[in-house]
């Protein structure tokens, strides 16, 4: 069964937060399917998601997504080379349901289990765009994280960097609840900032520290005060510069330490992954920096594949088939899984 | 008929495997509660002991809860992805109702409960009926007490099981003095059992949407729907 006699077809689940999602990939970078079942109008009743409702939800939808997945891809069990899983990170309620679901699939069906990392499903996004090639460097941006991931070569992830208290997309969701947006915030506050203009200059944490690592707690702090202090004074700010302002502060301290890390760890391509990745004003602030560098080149995650879904971890899933890495029926969900910290950092 | 049966509602692990009325293997583990990495191991485990691949299995029997919610969920989605994936029935039990067939004795009245802390617990009342557990009280998630009042009215001895050593004074003082003495064997779910009862009844209609009986709403969600009386409470999730 060599990969140039026959294509390579995984099952892959994603469970990890508020989403289930069921994927056919084939030879990692051919999207058969890619069945994702939302949850978001559900914890937009409680104003951001809720673990327990999470994993219910979850296991109304897991059967079904498997039976579209497969459907739409027009192939069946003995099609398949390999089921792969998110073990982490995540909810662990939510993962456990995507882990049970896809360990019992591979033991009914005698079928290889591949255990994948959320955050390597975030960065082989972008293997839709184009093939990978090393070393590369991963900006990942999302609701629960924001790190920059060096890859030296194919299934090897140091973190250089990360943030020391919200992710990102937290701050977001965060600065959206004080004026008024239900989470999630971002593309909201995102549109909001192309109308407006950095007329608050929040402070930019962290901007000049020797580090790789970020932090967004002064910002949303600042923020909150700004509009607190209005309100207390019956000032009414304009949302737009606001939102502008929040997110032009927040574009200028991960371009920044993201050029930084580019300066000491020459890499081909820069991936923009996450679901933060899908903010248009990082977008173009990358693609602005990144157009002057002869060396790096941008790939950015496709819109449609930013936010949480089984055809990225599909596609990795389809690097540690290669390399081997299969996990045995006592996988179990591990909620803090992290990538190493860099062996030996440059600086 | 090949026949699997689960139950992980609570830190029980237990596992059988039939071929109709015969207990091919079963198994009931309880010094852990990690059901995520051991259930499917010992499916495997006992499947292979008992010669038979997933493709064998014709029915599974599962215990749907009440009970730990990651428990049941474990259990449940076991359940419902090996009989979709495989196309085969599915029966669900009550949890309560399987410690309930723990009893061999014809007529007997049976309580099983699960402590859901804070004198909470979930309960129900079972009479013992040509060798099954029928509904005399449903299970509920309730207050220990209100449960034993209600029990309390049928003026009969009845059988503790599950947890009933965490409320052994307030059962003596509620109930009667005079309840059945019993081996700590029968606290603990043993699934074949089911098994063998599962072999009748009948299975679940949509699998798909199947899930596990919590008795519970989430406490957000019960928030939610109190301030909210009038809204749909379901078709919150959307394909995309
Ligand atoms: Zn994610």
């Amino acid at each position: 069964m060599s990969p140039t006699d026959k294509r390579n077809l995984i099952l892959a689940f994603e469970s990890s937060c508020d989403e289930t999602s069921v994927a056919v990939i084939e030879d990692g970078h051919k999207i058969l399917s890619n069945i994702v079942a939302t949850q978001i109008k559900s914890h937009q009743r409680f104003g951001g998601v809720v673990p327990e409702v999470a994993s219910r939800h979850h296991i109304e939808e897991v059967t079904l997504c498997i039976a579209d997945a497969l459907s739409e891809a027009q192939v069946g069990y003995d099609d398949l080379d390999a089921v792969a899983v998110t073990y982490g990170p995540g909810l662990v309620g939510a993962l456990l349901i995507g882990v049970t679901a896809a360990k019992t699939v591979a033991f009914a069906h005698n079928l290889p289990l591949i255990p994948v990392n959320h955050m390597a499903g975030h960065i082989y996004a972008a293997r839709y765009v184009e093939p990978i090639e090393f070393p590369a460097m991963a900006l990942l941006v999302s609701g629960g994280h924001t790190e920059l991931v060096y890859m030296p070569a194919e299934n090897e992830f140091e973190i250089i960097g990360e943030t020391r208290d919200d992710a990102a997309g937290e701050a977001y969701d965060k600065v959206g609840r004080v004026m008024g947006v239900n989470y999630p915030a971002g593309k909201t506050v995102d549109e909001w900032a192309h109308q407006g203009h950095d007329t608050f200059k929040f402070p930019r944490a962290m901007e000049k520290d020797a580090n790789f690592d970020f932090s967004f707690s002064g910002l949303k702090s600042a923020f909150i005060n700004t509009t607190h202090h209005a309100d207390q004074i019956g000032e009414e700010l304009s949302k737009q510069d606001l939102s502008a302002s929040f997110q032009q502060a927040v574009v200028d301290v991960l371009a920044e330490k993201t050029q930084r890390a580019l300066a000491d760890y020459p890499v081909k391509q820069l991936i923009l992954a996450g679901g933060v990745a899908a903010n248009q004003g990082l977008r173009e602030r990358l693609e602005r920096d990144l157009s002057s560098n002869p060396t790096t080149h941008l790939v950015k995650a496709p819109l449609k594949l930013c936010g949480d879904n089984a055809a990225m971890i599909g596609a990795f899933a389809y690097v540690a088939f290669k390399h081997g890495v299969f996990a045995d029926a006592t996988l179990n969900a591990d909620p803090s899984l992290e990538f190493d910290w860099v062996a030996d950092p440059v600086k | 008929m090949k026949i699997l049966a689960i139950d992980t509602s609570n830190r029980p692990l237990s596992v059988a495997v039939l071929d109709d009325s015969t207990v091919l293997a079963a198994i009931t583990v309880t010094v852990h509660q990690k059901h995520a990495e051991y259930l499917l191991p010992e499916i495997e485990r006992l499947m292979g002991m008992a010669g038979l691949k997933p493709a064998d299995l014709d029915r599974i029997v599962v215990a749907a809860g009440p009970g730990s919610y990651t428990g049941i969920r474990i259990a449940v989605t076991t359940a419902k992805t090996l009989a979709t994936t495989l196309n085969i029935d599915l029966v669900a039990v009550s949890s309560l109702a399987t410690l309930a067939a723990n009893v061999p004795v014809e007529g007997a009245l049976v309580a099983p409960l699960f402590d859901a802390r804070n004198q909470n617990v979930f309960a129900g009342l079972y009479r013992i009926k040509d060798g099954q557990p029928t509904v005399v009280i449903a299970d509920a998630h309730t207050n220990i007490a209100a449960f034993l009042e209600a029990v309390k009215e049928y003026a009969e001895p009845v059988w503790f099981l599950g947890d009933a050593d965490h409320f052994t004074e307030l059962i003596n003082t509620t109930v009667s003095a005079a309840t059945p003495r019993i081996s700590p064997w029968l606290n603990l779910p043993q699934v074949a059992t089911i098994g063998l009862l599962g072999q009748q009844m009948t299975p679940v209609k949509d699998v798909d949407r199947f899930v596990p009986n919590y008795l519970r709403l989430t406490q957000a969600e019960a928030e939610w729907r109190a301030k909210n009386p009038k809204e749909d409470v379901e078709s919150y999730v959307e394909k995309i």
